[in-house]
């Protein structure tokens, strides 16, 4: 980019306004996706007839007039949004850790282990990449309704039948991931096996390889699988607005819907919407270029 | 356990394909002397089936039980509640699907016509914001990072928000009817049948395309630089060394990319529930939207099942022949 003294003047105009018509579409673009965003947040603050009002003109695209945080407050006043971030970010939580350590676990296996049926399983865990979740939501809602499970009731344990209306049929379905199993298992197998036996000469068991050797030498593949499982669980909808009825379990995509159904106020909708998307933004601008590599890598089978 | 790895460890080093013999060898290895490799294998095979263990039985309990399940399901009257017990009826919900439901023929019709026009235009505009956000500009990073901001918003959140701006006083009409100085008041996009799929399909696009945008970079950044000055050699054009350079090296994206949206875009579900309920008179319901409402919300959960399945034939079909079809011809 340095070089420029030597490229002919005429060139050199060529690309300078090349280089203007970039930042123009560019810019141009990110009005384009920003726009809805900031419209969001702006309407948030303020109150109904002004939303609708400024819906004329620019200013509904800035803080302008009456601002407050009324809308924050009736959102937390008319429902137990608290509760919804709870229950979300728990679930959440669980299914990306428990995740990452079921399926590297398995990728591990799968990758450097040599056992009967391992190639049968192999093909078992690809196999599951090619159906679509949509496509067994309807049985497994059966299948749940009909699983057995052991409830604490009065300080004993009681058998009942159906995992509907809890926080393990919101997590355990979702905690294996055939995609995840192949990242893991194809990250692993670049790590030269002489590690392995190195520490097997050493007298080290294999879960000790696993988790002495490996593992910290997968952070990038831990990162990527973290952050592919991160945002289908925050943003589970389908499933949960099936299978949870109780508000009490019910994670905040399901409780958006329910709120924006009973409501006309665009401006406390607007506010919930803002507050279950600040986090996620929040954590995808502050680990962008992992994110964004994630993405890359997942492209990367083709 | 220790013990018997270290034992482990220690014979699978004296085995006697890998080292030669060791007359000075520890005790330990004597005593285990010719079985070790047996046994060192058998652990190994232990430790990996234990391992696979937890996954396996989870994918088997939460992936392949339900396909087997909903093919059964498919062929029977099973409600979720339902005093009456279950039964077999055969072909009679794929009969009453493809004879006397309309809403499925509609629900087929909307899903093709949704995934027609997203696969080629959210790949190809993909491609373009690649192209555009792979310049070697200052800030180029930052437009990377809000062209995928809408693929970190939740599709529920964005799904009211459009709702919102598609109203008949909304935002959309509010610009349209500025840019065009009023000429054309606009519509309630989502209560006309004939532009409800139309809005669908674009907000669909505005909040996806960011994360097609990264795999095409990614595959754009794996084609070497001195591809593009041996054309620029050639006294290539920008367009021609896109054509002759940049489209060929980007085959196993292009294919990714394709099958991938292909499979997300059939599966349309939530800005329809969000947004349309299916409607006006049918104008949004997809396949997904169609058996989610009878298998769950009617409680039809055969019918559902049996829905489900032809959505994941038509699934199956449509990727495979796309494989076919982009398969290596050498």
């Amino acid at each position: 980019m340095a070089r420029s003294h030597d490229v002919p003047h005429a060139e050199r105009q060529l690309r300078r306004r090349r280089r203007v018509w970039s930042y123009l579409v560019l810019t141009g673009l990110a009005v384009f996706f920003l726009f809805p965003l900031v419209f969001m947040f702006v309407s948030s603050l303020k109150p109904d007839g002004q939303i609708l009002s400024d819906t004329r003109s620019w200013r509904a695209f800035l803080p302008a007039g009456h601002i407050s945080l009324d809308n924050y407050k009736g959102v937390f006043a008319r429902v137990p949004v608290g509760r919804f971030l709870f229950n979300s970010i728990l679930v959440t939580v669980l299914i990306v850790g428990l995740g990452l350590v079921v399926n590297s676990m398995a990728g591990f296996a799968l990758s450097r282990l040599r056992w009967k049926g391992r190639s049968l399983v192999l093909s078992l865990v690809i196999a599951t990449l090619i159906v679509p979740f949509e496509t067994i939501a309807v049985p497994m809602v059966y299948w749940v309704a009909h699983l057995p499970t052991l409830l604490f009731q009065d300080g004993s344990l009681v058998y009942d039948i159906g995992w509907l209306d809890s926080y393990k049929v919101q997590i355990i379905p979702f905690v294996a991931n055939g995609f995840s199993v192949f990242l893991f298992a194809q990250y692993f197998s670049t790590i030269p096996t002489s590690l392995d036996e190195a520490a097997r000469i050493d007298g080290a068991g294999w879960f000790t390889i696993y988790r002495r050797i490996i593992v910290p030498l997968s952070g990038p593949a831990f990162a990527t699988v973290a952050i592919l499982t991160f945002l289908p669980a925050w943003n589970q909808y389908l499933w949960p607005s099936m299978v949870v009825q109780d508000e009490k379990l019910r994670p905040v995509m399901v409780g958006m819907q329910y709120f924006f159904q009973d409501t006309t106020a665009w401006g406390e909708v607007m506010a919930y919407a803002s507050m279950i998307t600040i986090p996620v933004l929040v954590v995808f601008l502050a680990f962008q270029r992992a994110f964004v590599s994630s993405v890359a890598a997942s492209g990367v089978k083709g | 356990m220790t013990a018997t790895h270290r034992l482990d460890g220690t014979s699978a080093a004296s085995d006697p394909h890998d080292v030669p013999p060791d007359k000075d060898s520890p005790a330990t290895t004597l005593r285990t002397g010719r079985r070790a490799p047996g046994r060192a294998r058998r652990a190994e095979a232990r430790a990996g089936i234990a391992m696979a263990a937890p996954a396996v039985l989870l994918l088997l309990g939460f992936l392949i039980v339900p396909v087997l399940l909903g093919f059964g399901l498919a062929f029977t009257n099973a409600r979720l509640i339902s005093p009456e017990p279950t039964r077999f009826v055969g072909w009679d919900n794929f009969v009453r699907a493809f004879t006397i439901d309309p809403s499925f023929f509609h629900s087929a019709i909307n899903t093709f016509v949704f995934a027609a026009v997203v696969v080629p235009v959210q790949a190809g505009f993909g491609l373009f914001l690649a192209v555009l956000v792979n310049q070697k500009i200052r800030g180029v990073t930052a437009f990377r990072v809000i062209f995928f901001i809408p693929v970190v918003t939740s599709i529920v959140v964005v799904s009211i928000l459009w709702k919102f701006m598609y109203q008949g006083n909304g935002l959309v009409n509010s610009f349209i009817n500025s840019i065009t100085f009023g000429a054309w008041q606009g519509t309630a996009w989502l209560n006309n049948p004939s532009t409800a799929l139309g809005a669908i399909i674009v907000l669909s696009i505005w909040q996806a395309v960011g994360f097609h945008m990264l795999i095409w970079l990614s595959g754009l950044q794996t084609i070497p630089g001195e591809l593009y000055e041996a054309a620029r050699m050639d006294g290539a054009g920008a367009w021609q060394q896109f054509r002759n350079v940049t489209w060929p090296c980007l085959r196993p994206t292009r294919v990714f990319v394709l099958i991938t949206i292909t499979i997300a875009a059939l599966g349309l579900f939530v800005q329809i529930d969000v947004m349309t309920q299916g409607g006006p008179v049918d104008s949004t319901t997809t396949l997904v939207y169609h058996a989610v409402q009878m298998g769950y919300r009617q409680q039809q959960i055969g019918y559902g099942s049996a829905l489900s399945l032809i959505f994941f034939v038509i699934v199956l079909i449509i990727a495979l022949v796309q494989r076919f079809l982009t398969r290596d011809k050498d």
